[in-house]
């Protein structure tokens, strides 16, 4: 899933580089106010660890091999944001020293992996897990998914990219420039691989890795279990520290939702005006005040029609090809799609918090009245 | 590694054989970068600095390129480049494109038949079109793939990693990061090498075959064992730093210096970079 330079158009690099440092930013800040100076020393060598588990190849069930990202582990045991950071760091090396993955296209890698993997394998992870005991069975299964869902999540965000290519970037002669496939070839073609063998790969090391941890060392579990029965002291870090960056992601989630429904909007209210219209004088009138007129009804006709021929230029040029747009289509399609996955993961993070929230105040006063925990 | 006189002759390398083979190309792989950027040729000479600029500048260049033709001349500066600097072509191969061909060439070769346009062949038999749009998609691929990750293979063939961190430095990078890669750097190769000792312990006690079910178990374990050792690591780095003086703030020996030549190839780069990118429209 290391998208090499050349896939990408330089255009779509920028984006995404542009989407990935305001979390690169947040996560810095996070993670530098957790733990201060020991943050260098503990990035580095997580980084380093996130490195050199992908090159365990693991036998999976049917006879192949494959090899884990570690975005489940690294973020159970670390916490969304420093995942985020350990994981750009070991994508920065595999993409200059060993070629693994763009230079041009490192932003991407890093939204994709970094930062998308790292927070749906969170939310997965804290949804599933709930308030289980560390070395609850429930949390291993947590684990497994989140990883899984972490890998398929990032694919599919690699094949929206790879996708829109063709759409936006050809030459003279109709040639895809970029990636050539289209988002109804790229999605499946990206997506069954990762839901079967890296998924499965993911899947048994974040799992594994857990279950070992539980009968080894279960207190590297807490950082991410600030519910759990068997943790006393209530970790208000990843709390907060998602509260913080909550309007953030309100703010993006909401962006790529709207901008879409906002250009259909406008754009089939101007798309249903036909030319025969244009001869009714009412249909006429609405159009005039669909085009910001104030015109009162009673206006004589012949205004309308002046002001309605203002407004019929640049309408068979402009609106109806602007919807038909293949281009638009793909790119509405893309954003509302991925509008709809950081929705859904808003809504889950929220569900989690209030939940949360209730047993601790539960909890608080179970123990106030037992005296004990 | 299949038995001698192996009586099923193609044994599946255990999952212990396959990584330990794996730790050590990344072990052997990064000492021949190192030796590499020893040699005395073109690219070693330069200022780190012109090298991360300049190659970066060419890559953009390549991958903003409308025109296969100016994609292919930076290619062929991309070899040149490369033997001036006495990398050899073997090694470039070896290293890039026949890894970088058969992934993006299996992943080019489909769009040659199902991208829509003039078609200028059709298979026998199969009765496939082969369009003009598809081969031209196919190559811009693959070569604008391949000339972009040729650059980015002679910066790290031809500058130590630590050159490379400092002269981030110039590209903005926060001070922080760079000291987080260059530690990353370090401890790769000592979490490789704890790895590698991990497994050949345990292929050195390992008779028969593993079933694949304990297989995934091992693997479990290890990357377990190793995720204790890293935290282990990272706790006792941190208290090293701190009885040395570290309190959050890091400085860097800034010690390079602009050579006349150096500013004739961060010239001669850009405007290469530059007349690619005009052409290239």
């Amino acid at each position: 899933m290391h998208i090499p330079d050349g896939y990408l158009s330089p255009s779509t690099c920028t984006v995404m580089y542009a989407g990935a440092v305001p979390f690169w930013y947040c996560a810095l800040q996070r993670v530098k106010r957790l733990l201060h100076t020991r943050l260098v020393p503990l990035l580095s060598v997580f980084a380093a660890f996130s490195f050199v588990i992908m090159m365990f190849n693991l036998p999976l069930p049917g006879g192949t091999t494959g090899h884990a990202v570690g975005m489940g582990l690294t973020t159970v045991v670390l916490g969304p944001w420093a995942s985020m950071l350990a994981i750009s760091v070991a994508l920065l090396i595999q993409a200059l020293f060993f070629g693994d993955g763009g230079v041009t296209a490192y932003g991407a890698n890093c939204f994709n992996m970094a930062i998308i993997g790292s927070l749906v394998a969170y939310a997965v992870y804290r949804v599933i897990a709930g308030r289980a005991p560390l070395t609850h069975s429930r949390r291993v299964i947590a684990a497994a998914l989140a990883g899984y869902a972490a890998i398929n999540v990032a694919a599919l965000c690699a094949a929206i990219e790879f996708g829109l290519q063709p759409v936006f970037f050809k030459d003279a002669t109709g040639a895809p420039l970029y990636a050539p496939y289209p988002l109804h070839i790229a999605i499946p073609a990206m997506l069954i691989g990762h839901l079967t063998f890296a998924g499965l790969a993911e899947l048994i090391i974040s799992g594994g890795v857990v279950a070992y941890l539980q009968r080894t060392d279960p207190s590297l579990l807490k950082a991410t279990a600030p519910g759990a029965r068997d943790v006393d002291a209530t970790q208000e870090i990843t709390q907060s520290g998602w509260q913080v960056t909550r309007p953030l992601w309100v703010g993006v989630a909401l962006l790529m939702l709207l901008s879409p429904l906002g250009l259909l909007a406008a754009g089939s209210a101007w798309g249903e005006w036909a030319p025969a219209d244009f001869k009714n004088p009412q249909a006429r009138l609405a159009i005039a005040r669909a085009s910001g007129n104030s015109a009162p009804p009673t206006q004589a006709p012949q205004g309308v029609e002046k002001l309605s021929s203002i407004w019929t230029a640049p309408m068979p040029d402009y609106a109806p090809k602007f919807l038909k747009s293949e281009k638009l289509g793909y790119m509405l399609s893309a954003m509302f799609g991925t509008g709809l996955i950081l929705m859904a993961f808003m809504v889950i993070a929220a569900i989690v918090q209030v939940l949360d929230g209730k047993r601790q105040t539960d909890e608080l006063v179970a123990a106030n009245g037992n005296g004990a925990s | 590694m299949a038995g001698g006189v192996a009586i099923k002759r193609k044994r599946r390398k255990s999952f212990v054989e396959h990584t330990l083979a794996g730790l050590a190309a990344t072990t052997a792989h990064a000492l021949q970068a190192e030796e590499i950027t020893k040699a005395d040729g073109l690219l070693q000479h330069l200022d780190p600095r012109v090298k991360v600029v300049g190659l970066l500048a060419l890559i953009i260049t390549a991958a903003l390129a409308h025109s296969l033709w100016i994609i292919l001349t930076l290619f062929v500066i991309a070899l040149t480049l490369a033997l001036l600097s006495q990398v050899s072509i073997r090694t470039l191969a070896r290293r890039e494109w026949i890894g970088v061909l058969v992934f993006t060439g299996c992943i080019a070769l489909p769009a040659i038949f199902i991208t829509p346009g003039h078609v200028i062949y059709r298979l026998p038999l199969l009765h496939w079109p082969i369009t003009e749009q598809g081969v031209r998609s196919a190559l811009y691929l693959i070569t604008r793939v391949e000339t972009a990750a040729t650059f980015s293979v002679l910066l790290i063939l031809c500058t130590p990693w630590t050159h490379v961190l400092k002269a981030l430095r110039v590209l903005h990078v926060p001070v922080v990061f760079v000291v987080i890669l260059g530690m990353t750097y370090r401890y790769i190769f000592l979490l490789l090498q704890t790895a590698h000792d991990m497994f050949e312990s345990r292929q050195s006690r390992l008779i028969g075959k593993l079933e694949d079910r304990e297989q995934r178990r091992l693997a479990a374990a290890s990357v377990g064992v190793l995720l204790s050792k890293s935290l282990q690591l990272s706790n006792e780095v941190y208290l090293a730093m701190q009885s040395r003086g570290f309190q959050g703030e890091v400085y860097t020996l800034d010690e390079f210096m602009m050579q006349p030549r150096d500013w004739i190839a961060l010239f001669s780069f850009l405007v290469v970079a530059g007349l690619g990118f005009w052409w290239g429209r």
